[in-house]
């Protein structure tokens, strides 16, 4: 089966312009493969690497060496994007459209029909419970409806692969609720779902498998149940093992 | 290219929802209305001169627009991070930057109509004539120059760092341009070499706003141009046009957006 995302030896560097010379390596040859219907947990500590994974996936970061695909298409092809969804780990939009302008906006990025963009925009709008506020301006929206926005716009191309950067960390308990329900109606739908998280109960119950990275480097890739089975320990104390927590004693 | 009418008609809806951008439009629209409509001693060449202000207002003020509005289109993007749900869809960087340039052009040009249709209204009132030809060709041609204009400060915003800076120097140059431009090679036979080939070179390298400058046609009520000129001046915007977008595209290719 081709996976639907799949990087090969991804190495991103860094010039560290402060210091005058030198690289951080972002991401160091990194391999991955992601499988259609999967919901796949990319897990790490602040700094790992995650979000750079995820915004060369996108086309924001040009790696160093290396390459990526999603559907077979290398990133840098904006095709590569057309059955994808992305949800920020933050809001960004245009704060003076309304909800229902910006999700018209987005469908026609997609090329989506007039007839089915509207369709798509009621159902999103009742998913994500933003009806009622639906031609009022994002500036005039509470910080859970923002981010509720965020939600209905990675849905409005029916993606086949979501991506979601940290999806519950600014989220209200309506928006977590709302983020869960969405991945487990994907998955229900067949869809693949690629998220990183710090949530690692969450991840535990909700992905089928997950990679743990550290420092730029992939720890470790597998099914949650069978890590949590190799290593006689639940996903968090794998994780803690996977990042060197806690640190070995240096002799004296 | 299917992205880029919908990223435009967004930059078009922003620019029109801007409280600034109607302060400027409000203000040049009421500035025209009342020294186009006041008549001093039934004198024509006050009436010339007037008219003269008026029109040389409208160009501030659209460059003003033009400049203002382009320079902070994608500095905003990157820094309010809307570019990265923008660019997570099936949208290429060169469909941004024509997108937003189209956008900014377009939001130019209704505010040129709106100026020149208060001008045109206020003088017909008064000459009770309407030179609908001398209008459309000195429309069309400046706003062909704010083509350029809005280009050139969309490349800026991608070589300097602050929305501000970009403005003023685009302010400067294009001010500069249409001032002093068309001097620049009698001023290059008084230089000795190699300054003389230098300002040559930069005379022949610029693009010359000045060339669409048609305000003496309204206000003096001439003929209007040759069509052949007129079309060789809008190719010639077509071509910096051209230019500065291929700037700003090979400039905002290959930049990280984070």
């Amino acid at each position: 089966m081709d996976p639907i995302l799949n990087i090969d030896n991804l190495r991103v560097e860094y010039r560290n312009r402060e210091l005058g010379q030198g690289v951080t390596v972002a991401l160091a040859d990194l391999s991955l493969r992601v499988n259609a219907g999967e919901v796949f947990g990319f897990l790490g500590p602040n700094g790992a690497g995650k979000t750079t994974t995820i915004q060369v996936l996108l086309g924001f970061v040009q790696p160093t060496r290396g390459s990526a695909q999603l559907f077979g298409v290398d990133v840098r092809e904006p095709t590569a994007r057309q059955r994808l969804g992305y949800l920020p780990e933050l809001t960004y939009y245009y704060k003076f459209l309304s909800a229902e302008e910006l999700l018209r906006f987005y469908a026609r990025l997609f090329r989506l029909a007039r007839g089915e963009a509207e369709r798509r925009i009621d159902a999103i709008l009742k998913l994500v419970e933003l009806e009622s506020a639906r031609r009022r301006p994002i500036k005039t929206y509470s910080k859970g409806m923002q981010q509720r926005v965020g939600l209905a716009q990675a849905l409005i191309n029916n993606p086949d692969l979501l991506i979601l950067d940290e999806p519950t960390s600014g989220l209200d308990p309506l928006g977590r609720m709302k983020v869960r329900e969405i991945i487990d109606r994907l998955r229900g739908e067949g869809k693949t779902v690629f998220f990183s998280s710090h949530e690692l109960g969450e991840v535990e119950t909700a992905c089928d498998r997950v990679a743990i990275l550290h420092q730029g480097q992939l720890k470790v890739v597998g099914p949650v149940a069978a890590l949590v089975r190799e290593h006689q320990a639940s996903l968090e104390q794998v994780f803690l093992r996977m990042i060197g927590y806690p640190p070995t004693p240096t002799p004296a | 290219m299917n992205a880029v009418w919908p990223i435009a008609t967004v930059v078009v809806k922003e620019l029109y929802r801007r409280k600034d951008f109607y302060v400027l439009f409000v203000l040049t629209a009421l500035i025209t209305l009342l020294m186009g409509s006041v008549t001093f001693f039934h004198d024509d060449r006050i009436a010339r001169y007037l008219k003269e202000l008026c029109l040389l207002l409208i160009w501030v003020s659209t460059l003003v627009i033009a400049i203002t509005a382009t320079a902070r289109q994608l500095p905003a993007e990157r820094e309010q991070r809307t570019i990265l749900p923008l660019l997570a869809k099936p949208v290429s960087r060169g469909e941004v930057v024509v997108g937003k340039f189209l956008g900014c052009w377009l939001a130019c040009g209704v505010a040129l109509v709106v100026f020149y249709l208060f001008f045109g209204v206020v003088s017909a009132t008064r000459e009770h004539a309407w030179p609908l030809t001398n209008y459309f060709q000195a429309l069309w041609l400046q706003w062909c120059m704010l083509a350029i204009v809005v280009a050139m400060s969309l490349a800026g915003s991608l070589v300097f760092a602050a929305p501000s800076s970009n403005a003023t120097i685009v302010f400067l140059v294009a001010s500069a341009i249409l001032l002093v431009g068309r001097h620049l090679n009698t001023v290059a036979l008084t230089l000795p070499e190699p300054a003389q080939t230098l300002v040559y070179a930069l005379y022949f390298a610029l693009p010359h706003l000045e060339l669409f400058d048609l305000r003496d046609l309204l206000v003096h009520d001439w003929a209007p141009i040759a069509w052949w000129a007129w079309a060789a001046a809008t190719l010639y915007a077509l071509a910096y046009t051209w230019v500065f977008l291929l700037v700003a595209w090979l400039s905002f290719r290959r930049r990280p957006l984070v």
